[in-house]
């Protein structure tokens, strides 16, 4: 327990202790220095105990957290673009199920199962890990072992998973592996409304698209739903292949979408998504070339990361 | 003028007030609304302009409490230091819109309104949150608007690394083109620099430091940096706990806790670091739903549940906090009462 707690609990057990004892000597006795020795005590000690700092540089260096699973010693830097992010690394051992490494290896689970089970009517979002465990694997990578709960948004079925994940290291990083079953899922029975959206769509007379979706104000048009949902499970196989351990992606937005012809029962789209990185808390757009049909599943052909627009954030009313 | 304005503001929108507080508003909105729960809570309800924005943009807070002669302890709200996080300048909204509803009928609120002072910044970032309204390709705009310097040609410095509080040291960008750009040194913002002068004045006062954001769902705790922990590290964790349950009776959600080394990322310079550095004792940061789904753009339908519940979680600290500075300090005065009439009974 760091020390500063430690004082503060003596403190208040012996201020109320004393409170006790200081009454019953005063009872029984005279002492009219003690009563005042007593007055002094308990109004100094009736307010809240604080630390006052001046200045603000770090405090002294305290001991790890007690819920804390113990830190490892190394300091790995990682450097992503022009920022530098530095984490400490957790060694082997078993995870913390509130704590950063279980919850972003847990998204990295979520973007697996969504490029494997996901569709227009099945997205699928992680819901609570409930145990884990990772392990180094010499000079190679780390492999984490996890038990979650995951959420089909559309549906709102809960399923339970166990996950196994592989974070490769070094040079050129490739793409997490990644194994994972799950109980209870295949609930969410979605033939007939991945069917109805596939007939409705296939014949090419009336192509789609759209934009912003979410909106400003958060609004998704109902005749949208599918292809933002399509959009968030094509996303899925950019955000699983980009993923490490230093990384936690969401998807903010379909910036636009456009159908194209059918093709080999297919259909196609090219979509403009934008991802949320949380921990550099960049927005990443992407282009891609997406397929799908109910049998074949979601395919993505094509991605096309997308440059920063810095010109686009001048202000708006500059004239130069 | 101030009629005419009423009038137009009121005629765009739903009249319904229970309508106002399930939709996102601009800053020319909040800006009125602030100046109607001044004229409709006159006793309550006073505000005070405490900086500048870059494009020179009035920082205004709302002080809400039942006055008294005596100096007051205080709670801290700030929202929408991120721009793009709408849900928390609109649960600023809300939490005014509560304790000015319930502290007439509900004893609890009122005997909290009468004994501490309520500041709250429905906007802090200004210029951000105006600029996030432009359009559609604005809309995730995190930082301050300050023009980056030295050849940087991109805009603007993340207000919540920008602190003097182990500043630049863990999870910043030097670079002003990306998101967790810290500025050129601590304090460099003009919005930073207003909350941290306003906290410096009042910091023997300030009980409970609450920063609003979103998306995520956590409460985090001081500090930012992996290897340091605050003193009351213990209780700030219970504290935080209490009020993740008190969220989670409400609509069942689950939120973290934790610092934001353990749960989310290191990071330096943030203003929760800040008021747990110059000893305000419950400093916490506030990341509202949802966990990635819609993600910054949440739904107008989730603005009333998520601050129902947000509405809960801050409640429970700020009881807390003022069950702990006027509780433990009434009942030594009562116990030293006792205590003397006691001893002036056997004296006599």
């Amino acid at each position: 327990m760091p020390i500063y707690t430690q004082l503060a609990f003596l403190r208040t057990t012996q201020s109320s202790l004393a409170l006790v004892f200081c009454s019953q000597i005063l009872v029984w006795s005279m002492g009219w220095t003690l009563f005042i020795l007593l007055v002094v005590l308990t109004v100094v000690h009736g307010n809240p105990t604080m630390t006052v700092r001046t200045g603000s540089g770090p405090t002294v260096g305290f001991d790890q957290h007690p819920n804390s699973v113990p830190l490892g010693e190394d300091i790995q830097t990682t450097t992503e673009g022009e920022s530098e992010v530095v984490e400490e690394v957790m060694t082997t051992g078993v995870l913390n199920p509130s704590h950063y490494p279980a919850r972003r290896a847990a998204t990295v689970v979520q973007h697996y199962l969504n490029t494997r089970y996901g569709s227009p009517y099945r997205w699928i979002f992680f819901s609570t890990v409930h145990s884990g465990s990772s392990e180094d694997v010499a000079e190679m990578g780390r492999k984490y072992q996890l038990e979650l709960t995951v959420q089909e948004m559309i549906s709102n079925v809960s399923g339970q998973c166990s996950a196994e994940l592989f974070f490769p290291e070094g040079e050129g990083q490739s793409a997490p592996q990644v194994q994972a079953s799950c109980e209870g899922l295949h609930q969410s029975n979605t033939t007939a409304q991945e069917e109805a959206f596939y007939q409705q769509h296939r014949a090419s007379n009336n192509l789609v698209s759209g934009n912003n979706i979410p909106d400003s104000y958060g609004h998704v048009e109902p005749s949208m739903k599918p292809f933002w949902q399509l959009g968030g499970v094509a996303s899925s196989f950019i955000m699983l292949r980009e993923s490490n351990e230093s990384t936690l992606y969401n998807m903010a937005q379909v910036a636009n979408f456009t159908q194209l012809e059918t093709e080999k029962d297919q259909l196609r789209f090219n979509y403009h998504v934008l991802l949320h990185e949380m921990i550099s808390q960049e927005i990443i757009h992407w282009k891609l070339l997406v397929t799908w049909s109910p049998e074949q599943g979601v395919q993505v052909l094509q991605t096309e990361l997308q440059p920063k627009c810095h010109h686009c954030e001048a202000p708006p009313n500059t004239t130069n | 003028m101030c009629v005419s304005m009423y009038s137009a503001v009121w005629s765009r929108e739903e009249t319904t007030e229970r309508n106002y507080y399930t939709r996102y508003h601009n800053m020319s909105e909040i800006t009125a609304w602030m100046e109607q729960m001044k004229r409709e809570n006159p006793d309550v309800v006073s505000s005070m302009v405490y900086g500048q924005t870059y494009e020179r943009r009035n920082i205004t807070l709302l002080k809400i409490g039942l006055s008294s002669t005596g100096r007051k302890k205080a709670i801290w709200m700030d929202c929408g230091i991120h721009a793009r996080e709408w849900i928390a300048p609109a649960f600023c909204q809300y939490f005014v819109r509560e304790i000015l509803r319930t502290y007439k009928t509900d004893t609890k609120v009122n005997e909290m309104m009468k004994n501490l002072d309520f500041y709250i910044t429905p906007v802090l970032n200004v210029d951000g949150y105006i600029y996030s309204w432009h359009n559609e390709s604005t809309r995730l705009w995190r930082k301050s608007r300050s023009p980056g310097t030295g050849g940087c040609t991109c805009y603007g410095t993340d207000l919540n690394r920008n602190f003097y509080a182990n500043w630049g040291m863990v999870g910043v960008s030097t670079d002003c083109c990306f998101e967790t750009y810290c500025g050129t040194k601590a304090l460099s913002e003009s919005e930073a620099w207003a909350v941290t002068d306003m906290l410096g004045k009042m910091r023997e006062d300030i009980l409970a430091f609450l920063t609003i954001h979103s998306y995520g769902q956590l409460i985090l705790v001081p500090y930012g940096h992996p290897n340091i922990s605050a003193p009351n590290y213990d209780e700030l964790m219970e504290v935080g706990l209490g009020a993740a349950k008190a969220i989670k009776a409400v609509h069942g959600m689950d939120y973290t806790v934790g610092t934001s080394p353990d749960v989310l990322y290191a990071n330096s310079g943030s203003s929760r670091d800040f008021a747990r550095l110059i000893g305000i004792p419950l400093s916490f940061t506030f990341e509202l739903r949802d966990k990635g789904e819609h993600g910054f753009e949440l739904p107008e339908d989730q603005i009333q549940p998520t601050c129902e519940e947000a509405y809960a979680g801050a409640q429970h600290i700020i009881t807390y906090t003022h069950d702990k500075a006027f509780y433990s300090y009434a009942a030594t005065v009562r116990a030293t009462l006792s205590t003397i009439i006691c001893l002036y009974k056997k004296v006599k």
